[in-house]
């Protein structure tokens, strides 16, 4: 029993960090075609700043439970800020361009971010562990588990749900898909396409930043945070369906469930799982489970 | 040989001022050129390659100004004005490592953190001739794999403070018979786990693994292992993790109250006591893979460096500050002890050989180059365990381990030593 409830709690806990590092990239690419690297440094962009806010918070003895939206705001506005200054400073002047040309620009500015981060925070680690044992801890089959991460859980589920309203029951949502159908068509139709992109580039830019806020209290901030969880976010975001909310949200618990049975029943296989997952899908089905048929153009 | 050169440094440092105005014009006049290589960028940055450059930089500015405490005087490397020269080891430590040598043309070379960087490097290093100092990285195959001319190393190699590690269980829980095991899934945290298993197996024949877990480098989250940990239940859980890694998996167990129930031992758990004390529970094992940071023993050369590096940063130095100073001090006292030999500002030869074997004062206590034919330092090793007093966390049953009890003596490999038991160690 106990076993049971370890693989399932930390596979949704570790899915739910997964989905929320992976959700921006993947809203970004479905909407864009663009493969974004910099989406680490918006995350590590939230982690610092998260960090940074939670000290300044934490040192004024106000209630800690306060100091969440707090680190959630002093994350997402950077974040989202950094999104456009990317999207408006490059990423118009190349909207059309192949992936790969993104993907290089996008590389390039990870790195420009790298060594941004280092000359505003420095070289040291941050920290903001005040709210992770605010909220104490559970018992479940005689195992200890935080509800910190239980909070994340929901959390992740109100995105998730926010994400598929948006793009699905909003009016905005529709003129999106319908740019994500057809770009040209779109602009003929009067759909102001550059400025949705600008749109979902910082909504996107947000959400990675607010996983960084999200993960702060569990870690420490440290240069080259973003470099790390890009690779895992791709391999989520691939696994799922470049572009899918829906995608990314499975391919995440699929990826964190086959992680902690991993851990638990074969831990020589745990750094190998993740990958297997996601080959094991491709195999089936190469572009991911919920790709989106493209249209064919003549 | 080590006593004639104890004594030797020791008034070496006198003498190697006057060589300044003995020496004549020639090559031996120029600054001493010196390269040094760690984490700029990127997660070993923050704990090991900031620490160790500030540690570096600090000694540096007191050899060039002769402030350095006794038994150093005199300024630069035997007389000659020191240079340094930084480098990032994150990118491309090999190439840039040969950037150093053929482009910069600097005469020594010291760093690297990473035990990849210096396998990789000391072939290098033997090929080009070039004096090359490492300063923190911990793989036992540097020297027990091939025998160098050129590269020696200034700390303990990584089995030292696992060995150490199970001697001070050994001596403070003896009934503590079931080990669990997390590492990062690469050379180091492989070797430290296998050379842990194999010296607690020696020194408590009880001992049984119940699990060990892999989890990749730089991974970050732990909850899937701190569970499968929690449910396994062992008495002790061991671990190398360091920086950030480390940092996380003690921010991630302390809700959990997994060490509360487990005896932890983090073999490089310096830095965390450093920055996140609060977060480690009272009984946890803190080892600084040698003598320096929280567990330096206080000494006039010791409080120097602590104050001055205070004072300098605005921060305490963690033990990796100490290493980087390590290994510039030994340059400075081999180089030094060249000066006073030749009678003149010496040449790059003349300190490598100076170096062979050389013992020398540093802010962790002495440091004795007495292993592999003089070329790899065997220093006291330290460890301590957490125990709130007054409410503050404070390391408390510190143990110093001779290098006699500790260290491999040369014609063993230290795989070789474990397994026979440590032949002709000396505990006391």
């Amino acid at each position: 029993m106990d076993l049971l409830v370890a693989i399932i709690v930390d596979g949704l806990i570790y899915a739910s960090w997964l989905f929320t590092v992976a959700a921006g990239l993947t809203l970004i690419f479905g909407v864009m075609r663009v493969l974004n690297m910099a989406h680490g440094s918006f995350y590590a962009i939230g982690a610092y700043s998260a960090a940074t806010a939670a000290g300044w918070y934490y040192a004024t003895g106000w209630p800690g439970y306060l100091g969440l939206p707090v680190m959630a705001l002093a994350a997402i506005i950077p974040g989202m800020i950094a999104g456009i200054a990317v999207e408006r400073g490059v990423l118009r002047f190349l909207h059309g361009r192949e992936e790969v040309v993104m993907v290089l620009v996008t590389f390039g500015a990870l790195l420009i971010f790298e060594d941004l981060l280092i000359m505003i925070w420095g070289a040291q680690s941050y920290y903001a562990f005040q709210p992770y044992g605010l909220f104490g801890s559970t018992s479940l089959a005689g195992l200890r588990f935080v509800n910190y991460d239980f909070l994340v859980i929901g959390f992740t589920a109100v995105i998730a749900f926010a994400l598929w309203w948006s793009i699905n029951r909003t009016r905005r949502g529709k003129l999106l898909k319908a740019v994500i159908h057809d770009r040209e068509v779109s602009m003929a139709f009067g759909i102001n396409v550059n400025r949705l992109f600008l749109v979902t580039f910082a909504v996107g830019a947000g959400l990675g930043a607010l996983a960084g806020a999200m993960s702060a209290p569990a870690i420490a901030v440290t240069p080259g945070l973003g470099i790390e969880v890009i690779v895992l976010a791709f391999a989520v975001v691939v696994t799922g369906g470049l572009g899918s909310i829906e995608g990314a949200l499975i391919g995440a618990i699929l990826i964190g469930i086959a992680r902690a049975a991993a851990v638990n029943l074969v831990p020589e296989v745990e750094l190998f799982v993740i990958y297997a997952v996601m080959a094991a899908v491709l195999v089936f089905r190469p572009r991911g489970l919920f790709a989106a048929a493209s249209a064919r153009r003549i | 040989m080590n006593k004639f050169k104890t004594i030797a440094v020791s008034s070496a440092s006198l003498l190697a001022a006057c060589g300044i105005s003995l020496g004549t014009a020639s090559a031996s006049d120029e600054p001493f050129a010196v390269g040094f290589a760690t984490f700029l960028s990127g997660p070993v940055s923050g704990p090991v390659g900031a620490p160790s450059r500030n540690g570096v930089e600090l000694i540096a500015e007191a050899i060039n100004d002769g402030s350095l405490p006794a038994p150093y005087s005199g300024q630069g490397i035997g007389g000659r004005e020191l240079t340094i020269q930084y480098v990032d080891e994150a990118s491309e430590a090999l190439d840039e490592y040969r950037n150093l040598v053929t482009r910069s043309g600097v005469d020594a070379v010291i760093g690297y953190a990473s035990s990849g960087s210096c396998v990789s490097i000391a072939p290098e290093a033997e090929a080009s001739e070039t004096l090359t100092l490492f300063y923190y990285c911990g793989s036992t195959r540097i020297f027990e794999e091939d025998t160098r001319e050129y590269v020696f190393r200034t700390m303990n190699s990584q089995d030292v403070e696992n060995i150490a590690a199970a001697h001070y269980l050994a001596e403070f829980h003896p009934d503590a018979n079931t080990v669990a095991g997390i590492n990062q899934n690469y050379g180091w945290g492989q070797d430290s786990w296998r050379d842990f298993v194999s010296a607690s197996t020696q020194l408590n024949p009880d001992t049984e693994v119940s699990v060990e877990l892999w989890p990749q480098l730089f991974s970050g989250q732990y909850g899937s292992e701190l569970t499968r940990l929690a449910r396994a239940g062992s008495d002790i859980l061991h671990t190398s993790f360091w920086g950030g890694d480390l940092d996380a998996f003690l921010l991630q167990s302390a809700p959990r109250g997994l060490l509360e129930d487990q005896i932890g031992v983090l073999t490089t758990g310096g830095t965390a006591y450093a920055s996140i004390a609060d977060q480690i529970p009272d009984g946890t094992i803190i080892g600084v893979r040698g003598n320096g940071g929280a567990l330096s023993a206080d000494s006039p050369m010791n409080d120097w460096f602590r104050e001055s590096y205070i004072e300098k940063f605005g921060e305490e130095p963690t033990f990796p500050a100490y290493y980087g100073a390590q290994a510039l001090l030994a340059l400075k006292a081999a180089g030094d002890l060249a000066a006073s030999e030749a009678g003149e500002p010496p040449s790059v030869d003349q300190v490598r050989l100076s170096l062979k074997g050389i013992e020398y004062e540093a802010p962790t206590g002495t440091v004795s180059l007495s292993r592999h034919n003089g070329h790899q330092a065997a220093t006291e090793l330290a460890y301590g365990r957490v125990q709130r007093v007054d409410g503050t966390p404070t390391l408390v049953d510190i143990r110093r381990y001779s290098p006699e009890c500790v260290v491999a003596p040369d014609g063993f490999t230290s795989r070789e030593w474990i397994e026979a038991g440590f032949p002709g160690a000396q505990c006391n």
